[in-house]
């Protein structure tokens, strides 16, 4: 995307999220009482979620790529496993990364 | 949390959810920068799309090579639950005007988490307001330090900044895919991996997201409810 495009989209997606919130500021609430609704929201949330984590570790492109970001991920889930807080998650799975790769993997 | 007048607690914890979750503005901005987005660009996000979840797609998708129309999708689709979270804080607040649009965007996991765990309704406001503009601040100001701090640092890939982006995400779905009454989060996250992962190599960048969430519409519409109705709203 140029520079020009992206500031387009990230117009317009700041715009269809704010539409979001203000709609469920305005809209009666029994229209969003409803259990499936709900439901259905918050699995879209794990999926996209899920699938950003799959991408963002194991594609570059259109190829399926297995790197430092792969181990880096797991020592990821296992701060997450025990607890850790988020920012220090992140942190731990770039230093991973930054390590494996200052010692020659991909 | 039983006292007629919790405000102070509300108060509190508000300053508590707005630091926790600042700080990691600071990984928002690294990584905005990282993907290819001018600091403008990361400050713009964070200002006026102020959600996490769906600043991280967008940055992703961009990052990716994707086109404009998946990155607005997906940062679309993620910012859906706040819309769902309106019809909860908006009787709590009784706010018109402008003080409603401020309240909209404000509308996010941590302010709706917040207001909605006080039972009174003035603690319930000093919640929500306090955590919104408390995050909306420092959520910004830390995006900020990031963005300054990635653009200092050069290719992000020896920093292993892509790792802490694959991270970040699963930091944000974690809390959804674990803990009881998970099951049916976890074959969703599942699926949802297969088919991001088959269809990468066939269609553009973004696309195998989006196309992941196929498979949580369908379980969520095409499936009948669970037995016990304890599912978190988001």
């Amino acid at each position: 995307m140029s520079p020009a495009v992206t500031w387009v989209a990230l117009v317009v997606a700041s715009a269809v999220c704010f539409a979001l919130k203000l709609a469920g500021h305005l809209v009666p609430e029994h229209w969003l009482a409803q259990p499936r609704v709900a439901r259905t929201a918050a699995l879209v949330t794990v999926a996209l979620l899920s699938a950003l984590v799959a991408v963002q570790t194991a594609t570059t492109g259109r190829a399926i790529v297995v790197d430092a970001r792969l181990p880096a991920l797991l020592v990821a889930a296992v701060a997450l496993a025990l607890r850790a807080p988020f920012i220090v998650v992140v942190v731990l799975a770039a230093l991973t990364a930054a390590g494996l790769r200052a010692l020659g993997m991909p | 949390m039983t006292e007629p007048d919790d405000g102070r607690a509300a108060i509190r914890q508000a300053v508590s959810v707005s630091l926790a979750t600042g700080l990691y503005g600071v990984s928002f901005g690294a990584l905005a920068v990282a993907a290819g987005l001018s600091l403008p660009q990361a400050m713009a996000l964070s200002l006026l799309m102020f959600s996490g979840g769906s600043q991280f797609a967008f940055v992703g998708v961009v990052g990716a090579g994707g086109a404009a129309g998946a990155a607005i999708a997906t940062a679309g689709l993620l910012g859906v639950r706040n819309g769902l979270y309106g019809p909860q804080v908006a009787p709590l607040l009784g706010v018109r005007g402008w003080r409603r649009v401020a309240a909209a965007q404000l509308t996010i996991d941590e302010s709706t988490a917040v207001a909605t765990a006080h039972s009174g309704r003035r603690a319930s406001r000093l919640g929500f307001w306090w955590t919104g503009v408390g995050v909306f601040v420092l959520w910004n100001t830390f995006t900020l330090l990031g963005a300054l701090l990635g653009d200092a640092l050069g290719d992000p890939r020896k920093y292993g900044l892509d790792a802490a982006a694959a991270a970040a995400f699963l930091g944000l779905v974690w809390p959804r895919v674990t803990g009881r009454n998970a099951r049916r989060a976890q074959l969703v996250a599942a699926g949802a991996v297969a088919v991001a992962l088959l269809t990468t190599p066939f269609v553009p960048a973004g696309i195998p997201v989006l196309l992941a969430a196929i498979v949580a519409i369908l379980a969520g519409m095409l499936t009948p409810a669970e037995p016990s109705r304890t599912e978190a709203p988001a």
